[in-house]
């Protein structure tokens, strides 16, 4: 016997994620699904983040990792909230594990959350975890090539941020190449050329967060 | 190994399905994979194989289906099997092009006894 089924194999994540956002949503929330490989410079860029927006948005982190709480705990020396989630080598967070971090989260005096998610530049991209968008972070040291090798994460993304540019003058790395393939993957994607070490175009980075938060408050971003 | 977390969503919506329909065994299950998606093939049977051992689903046959990549855009109305993830309209140069396939990650069917 044949059983006609058409279900979407994520569907039980998907429904997970969309009641995450309703919920963010319902407090004024932006949140910020953070990905990219490990040692791109996610940690370093929230760092900067906070130091640069603490005293506007009130933000917390949720930090994604296999095992340890180093991440964690980086961010938890700039005084913000922070709740860890450790996969258990799991290379990707899922939207049940952040349902089960937000209870500890005091989301009426939130205005952004950032999910930092496992450093991977492949399964993260197939899992929404309640995000509004996601944005990811390539590193100079990385190479050209790897947008058209992961292009689910750059065509996932909302804004890509070209780290380490400082490193530019010491590689080979073409950045006008690994711009035109960003952009033909995703041709409506933010794109932002910095350096978390010099700061170096992080003004950009940190206009676009305060228009989507702005804009969250006015309730222009809906879930995916 | 994200294809572990795909493979238990296959197994419990194939097992679910089943039960409801009050089959003793799954011989079959085809599922539609989008050509954009992050799922290898040979690496979602493994995982799929170590799940199933002890359920209704052991053994059953993964028929995996591609979904090629197609695009529509929204300017001009073509659509096109997109290459090698350029998602510009090969007519009209418009980078407004939405997905029409190749994002699949479903289960179709089921083969039961």
């Amino acid at each position: 016997m044949e059983i006609e089924v058409m279900a979407n194999i994520l569907d039980k994540n998907d429904k997970i994620a969309a009641e995450i956002n309703a919920l963010l949503s319902a407090n004024g929330i932006f949140t910020l699904n953070l990905l990219g490989s490990p040692g791109s410079g996610k940690t370093s860029l929230l760092e900067r983040t906070i130091a640069a927006l603490r005293e506007d948005v009130r933000l917390a982190v949720i930090e994604g990792d296999l095992f340890t709480s180093k991440d964690a705990e980086r961010i938890a020396r700039h005084q913000v909230p922070v709740e860890q989630i450790n996969t258990g080598g799991g290379c990707h967070l899922d939207a049940n594990m952040v349902k089960g971090v937000l209870p500890k989260l005091d989301l009426a005096a939130l205005d952004l959350i950032i999910i930092e998610n496992v450093g991977n530049l492949v399964c993260p991209a197939e899992f929404n975890i309640g995000e509004d968008v996601k944005a990811v972070v390539l590193s100079i040291t990385e190479g050209e090539d790897k947008p058209l090798k992961y292009p689910l994460m750059f065509k996932q993304a909302a804004i890509a941020v070209l780290n380490k540019i400082d490193l530019l003058p010491y590689t080979d790395f073409d950045l006008a190449a690994a711009t035109a393939d960003i952009r033909a993957i995703n041709p409506g994607i933010t794109l932002v050329a910095a350096s978390c070490r010099s700061g170096e175009g992080l003004a950009d980075w940190y206009d676009w967060l305060k228009r989507q938060i702005a804009e969250k408050k006015r309730g222009v971003h809906k879930d995916e | 190994m994200h294809e572990m977390a795909i493979a238990q969503g296959v197994l419990d919506i194939a097992l679910d399905n089943a039960a409801r329909h009050g089959a003793k065994r799954i011989t079959a299950i085809k599922l539609l994979v989008g050509e954009m998606t992050e799922v290898e093939p040979d690496s979602l049977r493994f995982c799929f194989e170590a799940l199933a051992e002890g359920t209704a689903a052991a053994g059953a046959q993964l028929q995996i289906e591609a979904v090629p990549l197609v695009g529509r855009c929204r300017d001009c109305g073509a659509e096109f099997a997109v290459q090698r993830f350029r998602f510009v309209c090969p007519t009209c140069a418009s980078g407004g092009v939405e997905i029409l396939s190749g994002r699949e990650l479903k289960v179709e069917h089921l083969e039961v006894e």
